[in-house]
């Protein structure tokens, strides 16, 4: 079965992003750039579910400016076996336009299983996941945290609130991760090689039949109020005597 | 104008987020109707139309809905939304509101505001991105919104002092590819941590699961609620869904005490609108300190115990 893994380019994890001084956009010049981390667990579970023989190919895809090929060339190393870029340049690419994006490429692909990541930790939208599947009829599992395939059905373990919740879905289905599906293997030279050799095709919205222009639009970003820091107790007891007699959030 | 609230309930009663997510709809529009999709849940729906300020209930109630699939809450509300005049679409911001609302922007060909955290005008909401590391200022232009409310920033709608009509919509037929099999319920007599005035969060520095119980007799003496960071979920010595952060829950409790958790950016995202924080860390260049109102550099082993006898 073929599995379809769209991945985003974000800022990394470990990057603490400023605001510009115009207040249009926070600054992304010269700032380190990564695969999104749910998105890695993403490709991590759909290359697991190939070492089983239970997936034959693995198409990873990514929609954004040509920079993403680097991303895809991630992918590709971690095991995705090819590679397609939909360029859409410096468009403000948001969550339904990547999901009719993908609509068009699940169409051509006809992929059993789409996996991505629950949520970009850019701009925190999640919602791509959940508005591919319902462009393209699919059933859904979000937040997953165990993926396995029965004959023609995937049962997926939920992270929700309270819990988990276990569902069966009839395939094609579209799979969200959560963090604990998996802990992502480690990209390895010989593979990077490896993955410089695969191929990566490059597609426009236009040749997907997709208009991609954003229907929101933003106005400003601003950089959040500042909490202040406050004072350091030197012992229990007069954190105690702060909380009751200062803060009075105790009794 | 009139927005829709999809209510987030167990079908016996309303869970708090929909009265955040209901005071996140008056903001937007002059009238207010909740959707409950469900299966027995004719007490949910009541307990809707007990709400202040809300003008109309709608209820679908059927047993292939008891699960509360999202492919079926969603058409659900798409039928009801296609057959009235709604200006907004709103769900809580929740595990169970982020799961069905893009699926209804998506439906409606519309995008969708994600964790709005603050109403400018019905077409203009503010939300965090980048882990609440900046806030953007974003309008819709699309002739529907559809929004989810994230529940600290909304204070919730009174739950009782409204008297709305309740009326039953004639449910829509199964999905059919989707199949409920079974759920885990966490058993936990403590608040729920969304929504908790206290809460103790634990971090890496509880070293390990079995001292992570050292965290429950203090919970248990300020009634909290127990959350943790990112690192202490990844390594094992507490439940994901107790995960607080950028991924995980955000809370904004009256007072949040963090225990041994150095304060990554993604964890500040998840608790930094509390209204006391206090951290315990022996690390004094831990982040945590940033933010805290009070700060205790010291063991947490000695200091943990000493802080639950003296309450």
């Amino acid at each position: 079965m073929k599995i379809l893994v769209p991945v985003k380019r974000v800022v990394d994890y470990n990057v603490k992003v400023r605001v510009k001084s115009d207040q249009t956009a926070v600054d992304i010049a010269n700032v380190k750039m990564s695969m999104n981390p749910f998105d890695e667990i993403a490709v991590e579970e759909a290359v697991r579910l190939k070492e089983k023989g239970v997936a034959t190919e693995i198409v990873a895809i990514s929609c954004g400016t040509m920079a993403c090929q680097e991303t895809l060339r991630t992918a590709l190393a971690l095991g995705a076996d090819r590679a397609i870029l939909v360029d859409t340049g410096e468009t403000d690419l948001q969550p339904l336009a990547v999901a009719h994006l993908l609509h068009a490429l699940v169409a051509r692909e006809q992929p059993q299983l789409v996996i991505l990541g629950k949520q970009a930790i850019d701009d925190d939208a999640n919602q791509t996941g959940q508005m591919l599947a319902a462009l393209a009829g699919m059933p859904q599992a979000t937040f997953a945290s165990s993926v396995t395939v029965h004959g023609a059905e995937v049962h997926v373990t939920r992270e929700v609130d309270g819990g988990l919740e276990t569902l069966a879905l009839t395939l094609p289905a579209v799979v969200t991760t959560d963090l604990r599906l998996n802990e992502p293997r480690y990209v390895t030279l010989p593979n990077i090689m490896k993955a410089k050799k695969k191929p990566l095709d490059v597609l426009s919205p236009a040749d997907l039949g997709v208009d991609p222009a954003p229907h929101l639009k933003t106005l400003k970003v601003v950089e959040p109020p500042r909490r202040g820091a406050g004072i350091q107790v030197p012992d229990v007891s007069t954190l105690v005597d702060k909380l009751r007699n200062e803060a009075k959030v105790i009794a | 104008m009139t927005a829709l609230v999809i209510a987030e309930h167990d079908n016996a009663s309303l869970r708090v987020a929909t009265l955040n997510a209901v005071a996140c709809a008056s903001a937007c529009a002059a009238q207010v109707h909740i959707l409950i999709v469900g299966h027995t849940c004719a007490a949910a729906a009541a307990a809707a139309a007990q709400v202040a300020g809300v003008a109309e209930v709608f209820l679908a109630d059927a047993p292939h809905l008891a699960e509360h699939l999202a492919e079926n809450v969603a058409a659900q509300a798409l039928a009801l939304i296609r057959a009235g005049h709604y200006s907004h679409v709103v769900a809580p911001a929740t595990a169970s509101g982020k799961n069905v609302a893009p699926r209804i922007a998506a439906l409606l060909g519309v995008a969708q505001v994600s964790d709005a955290t603050r109403v400018l005008s019905p077409d203009t909401f503010e939300r965090p991105i980048y882990a609440g590391n900046a806030v953007a200022t974003v309008q819709s232009s699309d002739p529907i919104v559809v929004l989810t409310a994230r529940t600290t920033a909304f204070d919730p709608a009174p739950a009782a002092g409204g008297a709305a009509t309740v009326t039953a919509l004639e449910p829509v037929s199964d999905f059919g590819r989707a199949r409920f099999v079974g759920r885990e319920v966490s058993k936990n007599d403590r608040p729920e941590l969304g929504a908790a005035k206290t809460v103790v969060s634990g971090g890496r520095g509880m070293g390990s699961a079995e001292n992570f119980h050292l965290l429950e007799p203090l919970a248990d003496r300020l009634g909290a609620a127990m959350g943790a960071s990112r690192a202490a979920v990844d390594a094992g010595y507490a439940p994901n869904d107790w995960q607080v952060g950028q991924t995980g829950k955000i809370v904004a409790p009256q007072l949040y005490v963090a225990v041994g958790i150095s304060g990554a950016i993604q964890h500040l995202a998840g608790m930094k609108d509390s209204k006391v924080i206090v951290a315990i860390n022996k690390d004094s260049e831990a982040p945590i300190f940033g933010v805290a109102d009070y700060g205790l550099v010291g063991d947490l082993f000695v200091a943990v115990p000493e802080l639950t006898a003296s309450l």
